[in-house]
């Protein structure tokens, strides 16, 4: 075990250098720790579940201004079905990673909003087409569907997700539970296992997980447009394909999105780019951050072990061994990273606050600092060998010269 | 002196060129990665309406039965309140605005017909904005008021229908109408689409949409209304409209106003005058409440909306707390370059250089290092900001270095490497020289 005390006497005499490592160790810590912690969180969302068969599904969105709903429903689904590989076909208004189609304010009591959910609508066979998983409560039935005025029928029957039913009755048992949303009256009768609303995380409150609603409609004028198809996942790029073309030939007179009309997981894919590029740019950030960091340690290490040729050269000479050397500048360097490590968990928390002030960035669990504090450790230890390895060959001789 | 310094840096910068390496490196990665950053935020940050913006306005009145006067008004107006401002005139000039999409025919080109946005506003938008024209001119007043069936279209749209040709006098077809073009503009190009901005306090921080490109379509006000009725979407409605995308009558907000008032004198007066109609309305039953009104100008109601978008911000920090981190090291390194030469600055003092020559010796050097990594800084910068060209968002056509951006890159990367090299050159002016001497 080395003694500490010597390599605290000589610290004493490098004072700025000592502060110069410990400081960038701080700073290193609390950029660490934190870009981490951003990644963490933004990989989190972007592996969020859907609740849909997304490998199977795609989306044809077509733009009709002045069109008959159902009529043009009629011949493109038509269409749709006649595609070879079209497992099933369904019209909706969303689906997740899609553009959305159906926010709106929901009151309990007719009198206090209290959350905005997503709403998904779709007609007969959606839920199957999407693959829907349901975890309480009955099926939709033929008579569930109903007629839209605009927007929704005046009474619906939906399924809500289970987080969601969460958020409007805490603890109670959701199946039959009511909600209003202005003249419109829902009962909820089936509970959704996952189902993301289309934009998740896309600023419709920090705790709108996965608030969303399923109603049944009968696909008409207030739904058209956008159809959901199903088909094995190795066959969809051709289906979507094949479909883009039939859609436009079926409704000639309709615009094609090309945008919207894509494969589920291209369109998540499309969805979360710049999520991944944020997680891109914060993982550069930190592998730049420790190799800096690193070159900044062995700069100043080589230094020390140049300046001290001479001492180390008497240690040696007076019996100290080569490992007593290379342990010296181990310890000293573990004691300038731990100083650096103690004044960085400091600032850690506190630019953690200013990113909670602005950012809407949760609190920084705990564990993240032990772990950012082996990491810097071994990123010490890693840099300063080198240096104490040149330091140890330091021959005995080197004492005998020019005192 | 200066020359002999100069000298002194190359042939040190040469005699260690891995320690040279890594601190030129670090002033250009830092550098690189904050310039790049840095010049986003300024080009997103900035006044989209230099030398007009401070007489540009956006009044709001709160037409909402649920709100209260201590609550904002809501981002948008309601038609009936949006078209009373606008035809009171009492501002300079005053332009109404609304967007939609619309279905656009271009038979004429032999295209397939598309989606689009298109721009409806009240004649005054061009000359309140300094919208550029190619060919042509904005529609007059009387067009606003007889509904007349013209546009005026980007630049862009123009070369993608006509070649960039004169097509003022020809037809477009949007949705079932037929319209004329009188006007093509010059590539114009807001940043932000400050025109168009609302509701950036519900976006999250997520606000890089308000960067997109103007529309390519521009139809007089109540035209709009007219050819693409059916088709507007409200920011918000308190009930249900009966007509979804017709909202003349309804209980929605969807229109912007936006007024000029060219003397400063003169905005307390419309400010009043906004209030007045609100207590009009209020006392009239149309209203529940009229104490918040509000007239921000247009640099207030950005700053309103934190049009920046929070990635943009947060990635600038990451980026100058980076850079911050490179000086930390380059001071450590430039400590240990200079104080490793003791023994020269010991002759150079024992010679009769004085503490200020040293100094100043050791000054030229980092500077000189700043320069090298600022010029790779640069190229790096380059890289960063051809880099968010390629990606999908909304301003990423934007991302250009311009002159100011171009010196503020060496400037900082002069000065930066200046202040990490001052407290290392303090300390070696310091050496004592006899010292040194006697161990040489």
């Amino acid at each position: 075990m080395t003694h500490f005390a010597p390599i605290l006497a000589a610290l004493r005499r490098h004072r700025l250098a000592t502060a110069l490592i410990a400081l960038e160790i701080a700073l290193a810590c609390a950029v660490l720790c934190n870009a981490c912690f951003l990644i963490v969180g933004q990989l989190r969302m972007l592996h969020v579940e859907s609740g849909v068969d997304e490998s199977s599904l795609a989306l044809i969105n077509l733009g009709c201004d002045g069109c008959k709903g159902t009529d043009l429903n009629a011949r493109v689904t038509t269409a749709l079905r006649a595609v070879p590989g079209v497992q099933s076909v369904a019209v909706v208004n969303a689906v997740p990673f899609a553009d959305h189609a159906g926010y709106a304010g929901i009151s309990l009591d007719h009198e206090h909003f209290i959350a905005v959910p997503h709403f998904y609508t779709g007609g007969p066979g959606a839920v199957e087409a999407l693959g829907l998983q349901r975890v309480a409560g009955r099926a939709f039935q033929q008579d569930d569907f109903q007629v839209a005025e605009n927007w929704l029928p005046k009474n619906t029957s939906v399924w809500v997700t289970r987080a969601f039913a969460e958020r409007l009755w805490p603890g109670q048992d959701p199946l039959g539970k009511e909600f209003w949303s202005d003249k419109y009256h829902f009962r909820v009768i089936g509970v959704m296992a996952h189902l993301t609303p289309p934009d998740p995380g896309g600023g419709h409150g920090d705790s709108a997980g996965e608030w969303s609603v399923f109603a049944p409609v009968i696909p008409g004028e207030s739904l058209h447009g956008v159809y959901v198809l199903r088909a094995r996942p190795v066959d969809l790029p051709r289906v979507l394909r094949e479909a883009r073309d039939a859609a436009q030939k079926a409704a000639p007179e309709a615009v094609l999105n090309l945008q919207q009309s894509r494969t589920v997981p291209e369109l998540r894919a499309d969805y979360f780019r710049q999520a991944r590029i944020m997680v891109g740019m914060l993982a550069g950030v930190i592998v730049a951050l420790l190799l800096v960091t690193a070159l900044g340690i062995v700069g100043l290490a080589s230094f020390w072990v140049q300046q001290r040729r001479k001492q180390i050269g008497i240690r040696r000479a007076i019996g100290a061994t080569r490992g007593d050397i290379l342990h010296y500048f181990q310890a000293e360097n573990f004691l300038i990273v731990t100083a650096g490590i103690a004044v960085g968990m400091v600032l850690t928390f506190a630019l953690n606050m200013v990113l909670m002030k602005f950012y809407e960035v949760p609190r920084l669990p705990l564990y993240y600092l032990p772990v950012g504090a082996l990491v810097l450790w071994g990123l010490g230890q890693l840099a300063v060998l080198a240096p104490a390895m040149h330091a140890a060959s330091v021959p005995p001789v080197v004492a005998t010269r020019s005192v | 002196m200066f020359g002999y310094y100069l000298d002194l840096a190359f042939h040190s910068l040469r005699r260690n060129k891995v320690l040279t390496v890594l601190m030129v490196l670090a002033i250009a990665v830092g550098i690189g990665a904050s310039m790049t950053t840095l010049t986003v935020v300024h080009l997103l940050a900035g006044d989209p309406l230099p030398g007009r913006s401070q007489a540009i306005f956006y009044p709001q009145v709160d037409a909402d039965p649920k709100g209260k006067d201590a609550n904002e008004p809501l981002d948008m107006l309601d038609y009936r309140s949006a078209v009373d401002l606008w035809s009171a005139r009492r501002a300079d000039r005053q332009a109404l605005v609304v967007q939609s999409q619309v279905r656009l025919n271009t038979a004429e080109a032999g295209k397939p017909p598309v989606m689009t946005m298109m721009l409806s506003a009240t004649t005054d938008f061009f000359s309140m904005f300094n919208v550029p024209f190619r060919y042509g001119g904005p529609w007059s007043a009387q067009d606003d008021a007889a509904r007349a069936r013209v546009v005026v279209i980007t630049d862009d749209l123009n070369q993608k229908l006509f070649n960039g040709e004169n097509s003022v006098g020809r037809t477009l077809r949007l949705r079932d109408s037929d319209v004329r073009i009188v006007g093509v503009l010059k590539p114009w190009r807001p940043s932000p689409q400050f025109y168009a901005v609302r509701g950036g306090r519900f976006a999250g921080g997520d606000t890089s949409d308000f960067y997109t490109k103007p529309e390519d379509v521009i139809t007089p006000f109540f035209t709009g209304l007219e050819v693409n009725d059916g088709n507007f979407q409200q920011f918000t409605c308190w009930q249900m409209p009966d007509r979804p995308g017709h909202l003349q009558n309804a209980p929605c907000v969807w229109l912007a106003l936006w007024v000029q008032i060219n003397d400063a004198t003169k905005v307390a007066a419309y400010r009043r005058y906004v209030a007045d109609y609100a207590a009009q309305q209020q006392a009239a039953g149309r209203f529940t409440h009229s104490g918040n009104t509000r007239l921000r100008d247009l640099m207030g109601w950005l700053d309103y909306n934190g049009v920046l978008p929070s990635n943009v911000r947060l990635q600038a920090w990451l980026a100058v707390a980076f850079l911050g981190i490179c000086l930390v090291n380059m001071v450590g390194l430039l400590l240990a370059k200079f104080l490793r030469r003791s023994g020269e600055i010991g002759l150079r003092r024992a010679l009769g250089a004085s503490r200020v020559a040293v100094f100043m010796q050791f000054m030229v050097e980092s500077g000189l290092i700043g320069l090298i990594g600022g010029a790779f800084g640069w190229l790096l910068t380059l890289a960063g900001l051809w880099f968010i060209r390629q990606q999908p968002v909304a301003y990423a056509d934007l991302a250009r270095l311009d002159v100011p951006m171009f010196m503020l890159t060496f400037l900082a990367a002069i000065s930066a490497s200046l202040l990490a090299g001052m407290l290392p050159a303090v300390r070696a002016c310091r050496v004592v020289p006899a010292w040194q001497l006697k161990t040489l």
